[in-house]
């Protein structure tokens, strides 16, 4: 096994050191934990916090990249596949590999089609045929399917919810803090509720497609599983390129005035005048014909596609910083008329001082808020670029991938539908959860609504 | 007035000439023309000589900026720089890779995007605001909060759902319009049913919300309070009052994009099939028709300038304190 580091791998953990970091920073400060503790203390904020972090979890196993070694040696040499593999790939196991022939409906035992097959004495007959894996294991699923399911679905549920309960008596939830009682409460119910529901669907998955599967027969629950990495990379590595450039310039614009306001606020002008999707389609496209004109860059198929992955993170970066610097600009001018400001002027402190003591951390409140609220746009924004053409590589699994290979089935009789539904699916479950969450960051955070504390 | 618009105009043509700079060195300077000929002609076996044809044909065969062979103004005009970019600025779209005047595109095109885009945005505007002042009026009631949880649900979900589930439901399953297509005239008014409907429903999330927080806010300021002591009823206070002094930053986020609209949308005219101009951009993303681009990154930036001009005019129509100087 020989471990593979993407580049996206490499900045998403950047970013979940950067996290811990400022989390641990946050811990030791009162006044900066305060925001937090309101943050806590609402119910809707912290369940949708608990299902984020949830998706997060199955991203960052998803980002654990390795290829396993062939077991053909060439002249002593240990050839590796090229296919690229991740821990979830590991743990998911079944699901990736029990591929059948094409469409099979949520739960089914029969493909979707219609098929001509041989019966035992010879002839041959038009009927569905049996699913290879999905419901394999039944011998006669017209009477059995549905003890079958139902028995799979309630085990696994209370197996899901006890595992649940056990890992809330571990944590150790009932500390006795009267401020979070509620919030407690809610996230004590939710999760058991999201335990069931995991249990249930893991216990389902083990016999059948709980999904349904694809056009060539992949498991969509998988595929769907697959995506929410994609679209939490493209929602953070995004934000982690935009961020230097806002705050930047921002407050540079904000603090010096003059003709460095007068540069930087041509740039973002000259930048956000310019419709963003056709902005980005130029510039993906500029870069496409980058990476197809140098091939041999890149040694793997997943290597390419990944950093078609950064390359749009890295336009839809450079492309979505003018709203908040635009923003930030504003408060550094409001920030730069206060007497503390003035006073630290009085003393002779040197502006990068200023900036850095003063100023930025009395914005970061306005970063905050809008790189939570931006999250939820850019794993939208995705599956649109994929659908236009200038998303992410055909290869790469992600919401718009899925969506685009979905929406040709639509005219089909019988509707294909569970691929279409799973992708929305996830992607509205996510979304919601992320605003949701950005929503009670927001009252937490924001100055204007500050109650006494 | 004229002299102030004057000024707008003249500010505007260093920031159109930011922008035609930026798309430059993106077409021309990332990726030089001999590339650019190489993905139109398939990237493997092409010869130099098909190269320097393909050049040739679509006038890609000159200098970026400087032209040492041509004689006096020539060395600066005949150049692609001035023929391809700079052209625009006069209106000079040039051609697509398939030939056709891309400026006669544009103007056949704009009908039928603003069939679609115009309706979507005087309805939705109205219906939009509607919601949210009846938000309003029944602020932190059950009313209220459902209507803010309908909203944070409906912004959720992806804008290709509500394409894709309403083509769906109303034409597939319903029968009510049909599922795409575009006629001019009266004729089509059936076809523009549904894009409508969708545009107008996919935007009530966002906008609804952004509406009610701009009215929350009015409503807390004295003015209200002394109108509501005067003794006039809520619904007059609503309409007479908040309505009036919200416009201000209601003008500012929507009088911007009412120049937008004649470029359409991209996402809605491609599943319809719609024949403007957010259809004629995504064909030409997707065939890599990079002159089609060039020209539809111009046309947005000189619309959303525009877009600009005009909001500052429209604040002297509704609040008689702005002078324009």
């Amino acid at each position: 096994m020989m471990p593979v580091m993407l580049w996206t791998d490499a900045l998403v953990f950047l970013l979940l050191a950067c996290g811990a970091a400022g989390a641990w920073y946050v811990r030791r400060q009162p006044h900066l934990l305060l925001p937090w503790q309101r943050v806590a203390q609402s119910r809707i904020g912290m369940v949708s916090l608990l299902v984020l972090s949830l998706f997060l979890l199955v991203g960052l196993l998803d980002s654990l990249h390795y290829r396993v070694a062939l077991p053909e040696r060439n002249a002593g040499q240990t050839v590796y596949s090229p296919e690229v593999l991740s821990a979830f790939d590991a743990l998911a196991g079944n699901l990736r590999t029990h591929t059948e022939k094409t469409y099979s409906s949520p739960l089914a035992t029969q493909l979707y089609a219609r098929e001509t097959v041989e019966l035992p004495d010879g002839a041959t007959q038009r009927a569905y045929p049996r699913l290879k894996f999905g419901g394999a294991h039944l011998a006669n699923p017209d009477t059995e399917w549905m003890g079958d399911v139902a028995s799979r679905a309630a085990l696994g549920g209370l197996e899901g919810a006890l595992a649940g309960g056990l890992l809330i008596a571990f944590l150790g939830w009932a500390k006795r803090d009267v401020s979070t009682r509620e919030s407690r409460r809610a996230l004590f119910w939710s999760t058991l509720l999201l335990a069931a529901l995991i249990g249930a669907t893991a216990s389902l998955a083990s016999g059948y497609h709980v999904l349904g599967t694809d056009k060539v027969g992949q498991d969509v629950l998988y595929l769907s599983l697959k995506s929410i990495r994609t679209g939490l990379v493209i929602g953070t590595v995004t934000t982690l390129v935009m961020l230097p450039f806002a705050l930047f310039l921002g407050v540079a614009a904000g603090y010096f005035r003059g003709w460095v306001d007068d540069a930087i606020q041509y740039l973002y002008t000259v930048l956000s005048s310019i419709p963003s999707v056709l902005l980005i389609a130029a510039a993906v496209l500029m870069m496409q014909v980058v990476i197809e004109q140098h091939a041999d860059w890149f040694a793997t198929a997943a290597e390419r596609a990944d950093v078609r992955l950064l390359c749009l993170c890295l336009i839809l970066g450079v492309t979505s910083w003018t709203g908040l610097c635009r923003l930030l600009r504003g408060e550094t001018l409001k920030l730069r008329e206060l007497e503390y400001i003035q006073a630290a002027q009085a003393f002779g402190v040197s502006s990068l001082r200023i900036l850095t003591r003063h100023i930025v951390p009395n914005v970061m409140h306005i970063v905050l808020i809008s790189v939570v609220m931006d999250f939820s746009a850019l794993v939208l924004a995705e599956a649109v670029l994929s659908y236009v053409g200038v998303g992410v590589d055909p290869s790469t699994i992600s919401f718009g991938t899925m969506i685009n290979a979905a929406r040709l089935e639509l005219g089909r009789e019988p509707v294909v539908w569970w691929m279409l539904a799973a992708a929305f699916g996830f992607m509205l479950v996510l979304v919601l959860a992320a605003n949701l969450f950005a929503d009670a960051v927001r009252d937490a955070f924001d100055p204007r609504l500050n109650r006494m504390a | 007035m004229l002299a102030y618009l004057i000024r707008r105009i003249l500010y505007a043509l260093p920031i159109l000439l930011g922008v035609n700079l930026l798309t430059f060195a993106l077409f021309f300077v990332v990726n030089t023309p001999d590339d650019m000929a190489r993905m139109q002609l398939g990237i493997k076996r092409v010869t130099p000589e098909a190269i320097a044809k393909w050049k040739q044909q679509h006038g890609y065969d000159k200098p970026l900026l400087y032209n040492d062979v041509a004689a006096g103004a020539g060395k600066l005009t005949d150049t692609i720089f001035v023929q391809k970019s700079a052209s625009m600025f006069v209106g000079e779209f040039g051609f697509s890779d398939d030939g056709r005047s891309i400026g006669r595109e544009i103007q056949t095109r704009m009908m039928p995007s603003l069939a679609i885009a115009l309706p979507t945005f005087v309805i939705g505007l109205l219906l939009y605001i509607t919601f949210a002042l009846v938000l309003t009026l029944f602020r932190a009631t059950a009313l209220d909060t459902a209507g803010v949880a309908l909203c944070v649900l409906l912004m959720s979900v992806s804008s290709l759902f509500y394409i894709i589930g309403g083509q769906f439901l109303v034409s597939k399953l319903w029968h009510w319009a049909p599922i795409s297509g575009y006629a001019p005239g009266m004729d089509g008014l059936r076809f523009l049913v549904l894009p409508v409907l969708i545009g107008v429903v996919g935007g009530i999330g966002s906008s609804g919300r952004w509406y009610r927080t701009i009215f929350l806010e009015e409503i807390g300021k004295d003015y209200v309070r002394t109108a509501r002591a005067k003794g006039l009823s809520e619904l007059r206070v609503l309409f007479r009052h908040v309505l009036k002094n919200a416009m201000i930053p209601i003008l500012t986020g929507v009088v911007v994009v009412i120049p937008l609209l004649f470029m359409g949308s991209l996402l809605t005219e491609s599943f319809f099939g719609i024949p403007g101009l957010g259809s004629y951009t995504i064909e030409a993303i997707q065939a890599q028709d990079f002159s089609v681009v060039r020209a539809m990154v111009f046309l947005g930036s000189v619309m959303y300038i525009v877009g600009l001009i005009l909001t500052d005019l429209s604040y002297t129509l509704v609040d008689p304190r702005v002078r324009l100087q």
